[in-house]
């Protein structure tokens, strides 16, 4: 028996499903190696659970997915959170901070129709999350090499060093020293391959905080290159803003 | 320190440096500027060299631009030394069959001459000799790169801002550990380079480079050059800096540090000595495994992860351990200090922390501090 793999959607734009659809070269063995049971981003066909692993893409945003998030988790033995909105509510927890009655009527005709939560939420928020991956959206490689550990027994260890160090392994010359770019690399995790820094672009944080971010130090720094407070706020009010220490430096610049 | 055995002309004896050095079949590796950057890279001939071109660095700044000059070597420092060439960032050391058979993947290295190495970064490699070549623990991969590593030294003429090695005694001259250096030289309407030999590999080069015999006046010049450039060194770490840390321990200097530092290990990563790796196994769909090591840094959690947890959680207590280790303890592990005075970690560190300045608030507050008897 294959192991059955499900993966899930909530609050989300399907990026990082889409990760796992975009790994062409190893898609045909990853869908040899499970049985693809729930994946309706992929095929309308569906099996029943209980799931071995399930991935979950996707905040909790309305009431209807804090239901059926508990409904996930008990179908399944290993449950994997993969990308921002999944493991720090993502872009859409901006609301969080601010008047829902007032974003619903300022966004849609109709505001009576929407039936949401006053707040975007991680996934661990609610169920017990086995492991998760950061990311806006994920990145291929870890996304491969967590189900590949999981298959074959070994423990997934995404590291959460800073973007800094996959910066340096690169031999990436660094975009604030060099030129004066704020960048969220030293506070954000490692993961994404040093995507935006490569090509000459500060970090944006997809990636969530790092494992032990100084927030307020890059901040002062950020200052000290004439940053506006505002703009500094905005930096860390991304795809991640609700992950904790990126939320409190929000707070500290006005956010 | 060894005599000069040779004068060349700048152009065209660089120009023929290098071409015998691809004639003996070495890749030539030297300095290139690459998005906005000095760093180290392949290059044809002498005309890949940035000439003329300079770097401004302080806490956390790098910028590079046109100098006054059209010298090559002046105030220039790539962004990373030899470490990769030696030490590559992630390679995998070892691979697992299906039938548990354990291979160990071969290094895979051309010769390499690498070109333009600072005294520093000489002085780094002859760290990484004794770190990774110290019986019994040998590291065969690193022994097979750093075999075939051709150094060819430059003296500096004019340091970076953040520059201290001449307090550290590695430079502005190279001494001992190159199979080459040079000593670029424009004085008096002539522009070239002194030759020097450190090894049998740089003398069998050198017997084929075409030039004149040395004069005493470019001795002098050189002397001079020596001299100006250890005393434009702005920045200098103290003399007892191994004893001040040793006793700092417990110094509150640490919990400050901290407040400003990124944990980011930027400095790490930029050292041309640090060498802490992890190691991480990792396997493929078609049964395949392989064990991947991967430079890793003090200033990571999980690098000191034992049962229960980090062993170093705080960011005081990870920069006391890199600070400590570096300038310190090192010297118990090793017989000689971990600092070369590059500088790299205070021009790399994103906030600008100095290495060298938090050493003179230690030393600073340690003689302040009244002596007890439990002081040594």
């Amino acid at each position: 028996m294959k192991p059955k793999l499900a993966v899930w959607k909530f609050s989300s734009c399907d990026g990082c499903q889409l990760t796992l659809l975009d790994c062409e070269d190893e898609l045909l063995a990853i869908a040899d190696a499970v049985e693809i049971a729930y994946f309706l981003e992929a095929t309308r066909n569906r099996t029943d659970g209980p799931y071995d692993v399930s991935l979950v893409e996707g905040s909790i945003s309305t009431p209807h997915e804090r239901e059926q998030i508990r409904h996930v988790r008990e179908q399944s033995r290993i449950l994997v959170t993969i990308g921002a909105c999944a493991t720090a509510g993502g872009i859409q927890a901006l609301r969080n901070t601010r008047d829902h009655g007032a974003l619903k009527s300022a966004v849609y005709a109709r505001p009576d129709y929407i039936d949401a939560l006053a707040t975007a939420t991680p996934i661990a928020a609610h169920v017990e999350v086995d492991y998760e991956l950061r990311g806006c959206p994920i990145d291929k490689r870890q996304l491969i090499d967590t189900l590949m550990a999981l298959l074959s027994g070994r423990e997934p260890r995404p590291i959460h060093t800073s973007q800094c160090v996959e910066c340096k392994l690169a031999g990436t010359a660094c975009v604030m020293v060099t030129q004066g770019i704020p960048c969220l690399g030293p506070v954000t995790s490692a993961g994404c391959g040093n995507l935006c820094p490569s090509v000459g672009r500060g970090c944006y944080g997809c990636f969530g905080p790092s494992e032990s971010p100084n927030t307020q130090a890059l901040a002062a720094e950020f200052r000290e290159l004439g940053v506006e407070e505002a703009v500094i706020r905005d930096l860390f009010a991304g795809f991640t803003c609700a992950a904790p220490a990126f939320a409190e430096e929000i707070k500290r610049h006005g956010g | 320190m060894v005599d000069d055995s040779l004068w060349i002309e700048a152009d065209a004896g660089l120009r023929q440096l290098l071409a015998v050095l691809q004639g003996r079949g070495y890749e030539t590796v030297g300095l290139t500027e690459q998005d906005g950057c000095i760093t180290l890279g392949p290059i044809a001939s002498a005309d890949d060299l940035p000439r003329g071109r300079i770097m401004d660095t302080g806490g956390g700044h790098v910028r590079c631009r046109d100098g006054e000059s059209d010298r090559f070597f002046d105030k220039t420092l790539p962004m990373q030394g030899l470490k990769r060439f030696v030490y590559p960032a992630h390679e995998a050391v070892a691979q697992f069959d299906d039938d548990l058979t354990i291979t160990t993947p071969e290094v895979e290295m051309r010769p390499t001459a690498v070109f333009g190495v600072r005294a520093c970064d000489v002085a780094a490699i002859d760290i990484f000799d004794v770190v990774f070549r110290k019986p019994p623990y040998t590291d065969a991969r690193f022994a097979a790169r750093r075999d075939g590593l051709l150094i060819v030294a430059v003296d500096c003429a004019v340091p970076l801002e953040t520059c201290f090695c001449a307090s550290m005694g590695t430079g502005p001259h190279a001494t001992t550990g190159f199979d080459l250096a040079l000593t670029e030289l424009s004085d008096g309407g002539e522009h070239g380079f002194l030759v020097r030999a450190g090894s049998a590999a740089g003398r069998g080069i050198l017997a084929e480079l075409d030039g004149e015999a040395v004069r005493d006046d470019q001795v002098a010049a050189k002397r001079a050059q020596a001299d100006a450039a250890a005393a434009a060194m702005t920045r200098s770490m103290p003399a007892n800096v191994a004893s001040v840390v040793r006793q700092s321990h417990d110094s509150p200097h640490w919990s400050e540090v901290a407040s400003r530092c990124l944990t980011c290990a930027n400095c790490t990563m930029v050292c041309p000595t640090c060498f802490c790796s992890t190691v991480e196994d990792r396997n493929a769909l078609d049964g395949t495994a392989w064990r991947e090591r991967r430079w890793d840094s003090c200033f990571s959690i999980e690098f000191s992860y034992i049962h229960g947890g980090g062993v170093r959680e705080s960011a005081p207590a990870r920069y006391r351990q890199w600070m400590t280790h570096k300038l310190g303890h090192w010297h118990d592990q090793f017989g000689m200090s971990g600092c070369v005075g590059c500088g790299r970690c205070i021009a790399w560190c994103p906030v600008g922390i100095d290495i060298t300045a938090e050493a003179h608030v230690l030393a600073a507050d340690l003689e302040r501090a009244v002596p007890t008897m439990g002081d040594n």
